[in-house]
C-alpha cells in the first residue's frame, strides 16, 4: 500500500517535474480597462447636463373673443405697474386720475410697495403693463414678483396712450 | 531541510470589483446622457424663482436673440419631417429627401421660408457660419404663425415655450405672444434660470 502510494506519487511527481505545462493563471491585468471606463465616466459626467431649464407658465386670457365675458376691474382694487426704459418702474392706484409715483426693482422698491398694497387690498389687482422700452428681462422679474409677494391676480395689459402722456410729463 | 519560504505578499490588487464600478457609473452616464443641442444663438435667459422644470419632449422652442431676432425649433425628428412636408405643401416649395433629412436633425433654425430651401441645401459647416437672419414675424409677413400652426398641427401634443434674452426689448416679445394668442395659444412657458427665493 504504502509502496504503492509512493510509487504513484511519485509517478506523479516525476511526470509533474518533467512536462509540467505551467498552468498559467487565468487572471488578466484589469487596470487598464479600469482606466478607460473611468475616462469615459469622466467624459459623459462632464457632458451631462442635468440641470433642465426652469420654466414659468403664464395663461394669457383669450383674446377679443368676447368682451362681454371681461370682468372690469373694481377701480378700488386696480394697481397699475408700468415697466419703463432703464429699469424704471412707474405706478399707480385705482383707475381715474392717477397719482404716478417711481420705484425700482430692488427689494426695497417694488416689493415693498407691493407687499404693503397686498396687505392693506384683499383681491389687489394688478396690471402689469411694459412699454416699448422695457427689457424682457423687465416683464419676468416683474410676473416673478408677483409670484414672490403672492399677488393671486394679474394681467399683461397694453399700455395706453394716456399713461404714455403721463410717463412723459414726469420724465 | 527545506527552506523556510516566506511568503512574499503581492502588491496587486484585484481590480475587478473597481471594473465593475466603474462600468457601472459608465452605463449610467451613457444612459442618461442627453446631448445639447448646439443652439443657434447665445441667450442669456432672465432669472425667475419658479421651479417648473421644462419637460424634455414635446416641446416647441421660440428662441428670442438680444437683437430680437427669432429663431423656431420643434423637438423629435418625425415631427420635424412631417412639419417640413406641411409647410412645403402651403408655400408650394418641393423639398428633396436630402433637404428633409438635414431639416429633420436641425434643432433650432431661423430663415424665412423662402430661403429655407437653400439653407437646407448647405453642409452643417456652412450652415455654422451662416448668418441666419432670423423669422419674420411683422404683421404682414408673420411666418411664425404658420412655424407654430404646423407644428402643433404635426405634434398635437406639443408645449409652447419662449426662449428670450433679458436684454431682448418687450415688443418683439409682445408680437411672439400676440401671434400665439392669435392662433389661440393661451398658455405658454418662458424659460428661465432658477434664483432663489428672497426672503420677504
Amino acid at each position: 500500500m504504502a509502496e504503492l502510494d509512493t510509487s504513484g506519487g511519485g509517478k506523479k511527481k516525476g511526470k509533474g517535474q518533467k512536462h509540467k505545462a505551467k498552468k498559467k493563471s487565468t487572471r488578466v491585468d484589469l487596470t487598464p480597462m479600469v482606466d478607460l471606463a473611468f475616462l469615459l465616466v469622466t467624459f459623459f459626467m462632464l457632458t451631462t447636463t442635468f440641470s433642465k431649464p426652469q420654466t414659468m407658465e403664464i395663461n394669457m386670457p383669450v383674446k377679443d373673443k368676447e368682451q362681454k365675458e371681461q370682468q372690469a376691474v373694481k377701480e378700488s382694487k386696480a394697481m397699475t405697474i408700468i415697466l419703463g426704459g432703464n429699469d424704471k418702474i412707474y405706478w399707480y392706484m385705482g383707475i381715474t386720475n392717477p397719482q404716478i409715483d417711481t420705484t425700482n426693482y430692488s427689494a426695497n422698491g417694488m416689493r415693498k410697495i407691493l407687499l404693503e398694497k397686498n396687505r392693506e387690498i384683499t383681491d389687489l389687482v394688478v396690471l402689469i403693463k411694459p412699454t416699448e422700452e422695457a427689457k424682457y428681462k423687465n416683464v419676468v422679474d416683474m410676473l416673478d414678483e408677483m409670484d414672490i409677494v403672492g399677488v393671486k391676480r394679474y394681467a399683461l395689459v397694453d399700455i395706453t396712450p394716456m399713461e404714455l402722456d403721463l410717463i412723459k410729463k414726469l420724465k | 531541510m527545506p527552506k523556510v519560504k516566506i511568503p512574499r505578499k503581492s502588491t496587486l490588487v484585484d481590480m475587478t470589483a473597481m471594473c465593475d464600478v466603474a462600468f457601472l457609473l459608465l452605463t449610467f452616464f451613457m444612459l442618461t446622457t442627453k446631448f445639447k443641442p448646439d443652439d443657434p444663438v447665445i441667450v442669456d435667459m432672465p432669472k425667475s424663482i419658479s421651479q417648473i422644470k421644462l419637460p424634455d419632449s414635446d416641446i416647441m422652442e421660440i428662441t428670442v436673440n438680444k437683437e430680437g431676432q427669432v429663431f423656431y425649433g420643434i423637438d423629435g425628428q418625425y415631427t420635424r419631417k412631417k412639419l417640413l412636408d406641411k409647410i412645403g405643401e402651403k408655400f408650394n416649395i418641393q423639398f428633396t429627401d436630402r433637404e428633409t433629412y438635414n431639416f429633420s436633425l436641425l434643432s433650432s433654425f431661423g430663415v424665412p421660408i423662402s430661403g429655407l430651401k437653400a439653407f437646407l441645401d448647405m453642409d452643417v459647416d456652412q450652415r455654422k457660419t451662416e448668418k441666419e437672419p432670423g423669422i419674420p414675424i411683422d404683421s404682414t409677413n408673420n411666418e411664425l404663425a404658420w412655424w407654430v400652426i404646423f407644428g402643433r398641427l404635426s405634434n398635437p401634443n406639443v408645449r409652447i415655450a419662449i426662449r428670450g434674452d433679458r436684454e431682448t426689448s418687450y415688443p418683439v416679445i409682445k408680437k411672439i405672444m400676440d401671434t400665439l394668442q392669435s392662433k389661440n395659444v393661451n398658455k405658454f412657458n418662458l424659460i428661465t434660470n432658477l434664483e432663489e427665493r428672497p426672503k420677504i
